[in-house]
């Protein structure tokens, strides 16, 4: 499986990868890890005639703490940031969602600002920005701009990503009690269903993956949560529940009441 | 396009096309026929190398990817007729069958043992969670690892 024919470039700042990314529009595409994008061109489900790969970009990779928060730079890779300790001990929610991606080759190249940008309804990284309520730091040609978590994910593989702007860095709020569950796809390890769970006081913020085909903040559950697991009931109240070979509607709703529950005990 | 990179400490330049991989490059470029493609999808890890030290599938990067890049495959274990001893380990433990995995399982198991010298049995399970096997069961291949370690920690 060969890919069809492309230009590659390598950008050595974000201001040239912008730059190509508005001169190329729509035949252009960003490079990261590739380990979303490059299968899907030797599919060729991907033909873009123009590859701006952005994995050498100085001060894209790194992960910092300032002012409360953890910055986590959009080419960190998954492998990078199971082995911080600043986001194990400060941001462990974190920790424990990319220790169940994939496996260690893929760790070793899928990135934040990849998995994110990328959309895929059964990845993991969603749930977890949801509920901690990050927040996505872009630039483009107008300059740069936040999204917040909750307005970014618009649908199966869409965001609210301007066609010239690329994810720089995802800045997260330190937090102390929270956790990820994840029921996996035997085979690909992606997950059927992956919840998390941030709690702070008497309060719960839930994000959901693998459900629907967009990533969600199970609202319903965080209204009826009382201190333990019962809330868990309503975690599709109001959401389309996808169906795919892994799993029909019926055992996906189940698994998701089940996961939810399980995230709203640990 | 030009690249220059490093392989089993060698030096290489090649002009290739963009759209190679970056697993045809070393089989069918420097002809390094060791490291294997499976699936060609990112599910077997038959192509595992390692690229600056991290096990990676080479059926999913592209060469112009590594440009710059060490890269070290089965080929750079061995040191002249003294295998590496993780290779030494599979041998003794009958780690392999038909072997058409193990380059992928010992590419592997390099960057399970440089992250964690001293793996647990669940620990080295975990690590191949990206590597298929179809003869072995995976029994022997967790025993040749825990081997590997405790020489290699000898
Ligand atoms: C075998 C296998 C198993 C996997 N298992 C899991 C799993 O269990 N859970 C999971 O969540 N994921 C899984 N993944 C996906 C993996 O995490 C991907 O690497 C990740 O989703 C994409 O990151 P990337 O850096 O490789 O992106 P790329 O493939 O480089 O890019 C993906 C898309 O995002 C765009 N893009 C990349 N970076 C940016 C940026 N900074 N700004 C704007 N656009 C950008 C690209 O143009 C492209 O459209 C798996 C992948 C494989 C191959
Ligand atoms: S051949 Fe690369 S993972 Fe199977
Ligand atoms: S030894 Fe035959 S596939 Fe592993």
């Amino acid at each position: 499986m060969i890919p069809s024919k492309f230009d590659y470039i390598k950008a050595s700042s974000i201001s040239e990868a912008v730059k190509l990314l508005g001169k190329h529009g729509y035949d252009a595409k960003i490079l990261s890890g590739g380990h979303s994008l490059i299968p899907a061109m030797k599919l060729r489900l991907n033909r873009p005639l123009v590859l701006i790969d952005i994995s050498g970009i100085s001060g894209m990779n790194t992960i910092t703490e300032q002012g409360g928060e953890i910055i986590i730079g959009a080419n960190c890779t998954h492998s990078q940031v199971l082995k911080s300790d600043l986001v194990k001990n400060k941001l462990n929610i974190v920790t424990q969602t990319v220790k169940c991606i994939g496996d260690i080759q893929v760790r070793n190249r899928g990135t934040i600002g990849g998995s994110l940008a990328h959309a895929d309804p059964s990845s993991d990284y969603p749930a977890t920005i949801l509920a901690c309520e990050a927040i996505i730091e872009v630039e483009g040609k107008n300059g740069s701009r936040t999204i917040d978590a909750i307005d970014f994910f618009q649908g199966i593989f869409t965001t609210s990503l301007a066609e010239d702007e690329i994810i720089t860095a995802v800045r997260f709020p330190k937090v102390i009690n929270g956790n990820y569950q994840k029921f996996f796809q035997s085979a690909s390890r992606f997950a059927v269903v992956g919840v998390a769970v941030v709690k702070d006081g008497d309060s719960v913020k839930v994000g959901v993956t693998g459900v629907s085909d967009t990533p969600y903040r199970a609202i319903a559950v965080e209204d009826a949560y009382s201190g333990n697991s019962d809330a868990g009931s309503h975690a599709i109240d109001n959401i389309e529940v996808m169906s795919d070979h892994f799993a029909d509607v019926e055992y996906r709703s189940h698994l998701a009441k089940v996961y939810v529950k399980k995230a709203l005990e640990a | 396009m030009q690249i220059s990179l490093t392989i089993n400490g060698k030096s290489h330049s090649n002009d290739i096309e963009p759209r190679m991989s970056l697993v045809h490059y070393l089989r069918e470029v420097m002809d390094l026929t060791g490291t294997h493609v499976g699936c060609d999808t990112s599910g077997c890890g038959a192509c595992t190398i390692t690229l600056d030290g991290n096990a990676v599938k080479s059926c999913t990067l592209l060469a112009v990817q590594a440009d710059g890049c060490e890269i070290m495959t089965i080929e750079g274990m061995a040191n002249g007729e003294q295998m590496h001893p993780i290779q030494e380990a599979f041998k003794e433990n009958h780690g392999l069958q038909c072997g058409f995995c193990t380059p992928g399982m010992v590419m592997t198991a390099v960057d399970i043992l440089k992250s964690n010298p001293n793996p647990t049995e669940e620990e080295i399970r975990h690590g191949l969670e990206g590597n298929f096997c179809r003869c072995t069961g995976y029994h022997n291949i967790v025993k040749s690892i825990q081997q590997a370690a405790e020489q290699l920690n000898s």
